[in-house]
């Protein structure tokens, strides 16, 4: 059971169980749903930008423990960053979910979910949450400025 | 249980002998379930996706390949005599299981999603019009779904559900008042629910289909491993399963048809082998079956399914379901002891199939952990997303077992359920 631990570090299963930012941003700019086709899990995530920060970062959905936690570590990791500054942390992430890489500093948290690499068929899963901000990012590049 | 007197010496069964099978010897002949995984004997529960293959089926595909194989029908030369004596010896052995009446009945798909959309483009296609119905059940496996959707938007029919209950079983009465609006052009439904585990009751079914001049597709893909069946006596216009969950290949579907219904349907695909004769002006079909199976077909694949019914055969399904009810029932009990878990899908009638969740874990958590104790399980939504949608849950986690399954692996299933809730507690 060591090897699992790996994967379901306590940080893990305390987001699992208490995810951060779990709710709906009402005065969100911008907005977009994560679908993992594999079992039908399904996470929106609200984004609050000002001023090309993320004032406000928040999800709702149900997923598995992997899904959720990341996207829990998510929401706290990108909370007062630079929107520009997502594809790059997404990017380190992936890097460290699908590779053998060294974790680059700077990750934080977020690197309790590097065990993920050793389970290809749990990517998805810890990578849903990035996929539905980045598209929510790119859809609306400009917020919507008359509300 | 005769067979205890053979053995006087044992005061009890030993767990590898049920319902009068030598386990053992059953699963020695699957190679494949000598691995280990992640250093763990593997305890392979995923059958109800795909069950594994006996070496008899294994070895029957590479004698072909070794010895006499060539493409079939067209060839004068020996070779693709004996290949075509072995594929149409196959179309026999598939007719003889389902006691069809005749082997042009019986046409060689790819699976059974092929076979639904077979049905559903040529039968579909000319007899469904705008306004008509097809009614199916709320336990349907996407394949038996979407070639109706299609079908539907197609030519303006409509889809109509029968519901089941919170036990899964199909609510009949509300099945048959569908059949009462006059408009149905066809029913289709599952004999054998790979989400619930819940065996219909097809006979009636087809009963009070027929009773309003209705035909009936049966989709039996997860019912042959499991149930004898019997055409002639069930009576259905359309029955279809895939010969890689009745431990033969993948790549080989069948689709039954009566004789009748599918001399008036036109074909599904075109190409070579489903003509009698071509020409620019017009094309001739061929007879049953082969004006169904344009193109070369999965040749050593088809042979393949013949041995796999043979060996299935020699077994005997009533031993088989002998076992396999034994497994659900003692696995049943099992499960129920553990807190927090829920099976989804307790008909009266049920094969041994066990979907479940389990409170604070999501299937696919529980997926993971399970594999890393060996046992291979099913996460998900087992597509049939709207049963999932009646429960109001995501996904489930599915065991489901085939004749080499033990009671001993029953308790490696178990036994790791109890460690995920360590984990997750
Ligand atoms: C009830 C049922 N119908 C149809 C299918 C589709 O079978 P295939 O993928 O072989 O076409 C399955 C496979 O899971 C099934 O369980």
């Amino acid at each position: 059971m060591s090897d699992l631990r790996d994967l379901y570090q306590e940080v893990i299963l305390d987001h699992n169980k208490r995810p951060r930012n779990f709710r709906i941003l009402p005065q969100s700019t911008h907005k977009a749903d994560g679908v993992n086709p594999l079992c039908g899990d399904r996470i929106s995530v609200y984004l609050d930008v000002e001023d090309g920060v993320i004032k406000d970062i928040a999800f709702q959905g149900a997923g598995c423990a992997i899904s959720s936690a990341s996207a829990s570590l998510m929401t706290e990791a990108l909370k007062g960053k630079p929107v520009a500054e997502v594809e790059h942390l997404f990017e380190a992430f992936h890097n460290v979910v699908t590779t053998d890489c060294e974790c680059p500093r700077g990750l934080g948290k977020l690197s309790v979910l590097a065990g993920v690499r050793d389970y290809p068929s749990r990517v998805k899963c810890a990578t849903l949450a990035w996929h539905a901000v980045r598209a929510a990012l790119e859809r609306h590049t400009e917020p919507v400025a008359t509300e | 249980m005769n067979a205890m007197s053979a053995l006087p010496a044992l005061s009890t069964l030993p767990p590898t002998r049920s319902a009068g099978l030598d386990l053992v010897r059953i699963r020695a002949e699957f190679p494949i379930l000598r691995q280990k995984i992640h250093g763990k004997p593997l305890v392979y529960l995923d059958n109800a996706a795909s069950v594994q293959k006996p070496k008899a089926v294994i070895d029957a595909i590479g004698e072909c390949y070794s010895g006499y194989y060539a493409n079939i029908h067209r060839g004068v030369h020996l070779l693709s005599e004996r290949s075509t004596a072995a594929y149409e010896g196959a179309r026999e052995k598939v007719r003889a299981f389902l006691n069809a009446a005749s082997v042009q009945e019986i046409i060689f798909t790819r699976n059974t999603t092929e076979s639904i959309n077979l049905v559903a483009s040529s039968f579909g296609g000319s007899v469904v019009k705008a306004g008509d119905e097809i009614v199916i059940t709320g336990m349907e496996h996407h394949s038996n779904i979407v070639p109706w959707q299609l079908l539907c938007e197609r030519t303006g029919a409509v889809l109509k559900v029968a519901p089941f209950t919170d036990a899964g079983e199909l609510i009949l009465e509300e099945y048959e008042r569908l059949l009462d609006s006059g408009r149905v052009k066809l029913a289709a439904f599952v004999h054998l629910s790979n989400a619930l585990g819940t065996i219909n009751p097809v006979k009636l079914m087809i009963e009070l289909a027929h009773a309003r001049g209705v035909p009936v597709l049966v989709d039996g893909a997860q019912a042959v491993p499991h149930l004898a069946v019997d055409m002639q006596a069930l009576d259905c216009d359309f029955y279809a399963f895939s010969s890689h969950k009745i431990y033969g290949p993948s790549g080989v579907g069948v689709l039954y048809g009566k004789q009748a219904l599918l001399e008036a349907m036109p074909p599904y695909q075109g190409g070579g082998d489903m003509i009698r004769l071509v020409t620019f002006e017009k094309t001739e079909y061929a007879d049953l079956p082969n004006k169904f199976e344009a193109g070369t077909p999965s040749i050593a694949e088809v042979i393949g399914l013949g041995a796999a019914l043979d060996w299935l055969t020699a077994i005997g399904l009533d031993a088989v379901a002998a076992h396999e009810h034994e497994l659900l029932e003692y696995t049943t009990t099992q499960l129920q002891e553990i807190p927090g878990l829920n099976i989804m899908g307790m008909a009266r009638d049920k094969a041994a199939l066990a979907a479940f969740t389990l409170q604070g874990v999501h299937p696919h958590d529980i997926g993971t952990i399970l594999d890393r104790e060996g046992v291979a399980i099913r996460a998900g939504h087992h597509c049939a997303q709207p049963v999932m949608q009646r429960y109001g849950v995501p996904a489930t986690a599915r065991a489901s077992f085939a004749v080499y399954n033990t009671r001993d692996e029953v308790d490696a299933l178990v036994k790791s359920l109890w460690k995920v809730k360590e984990l997750f507690e």
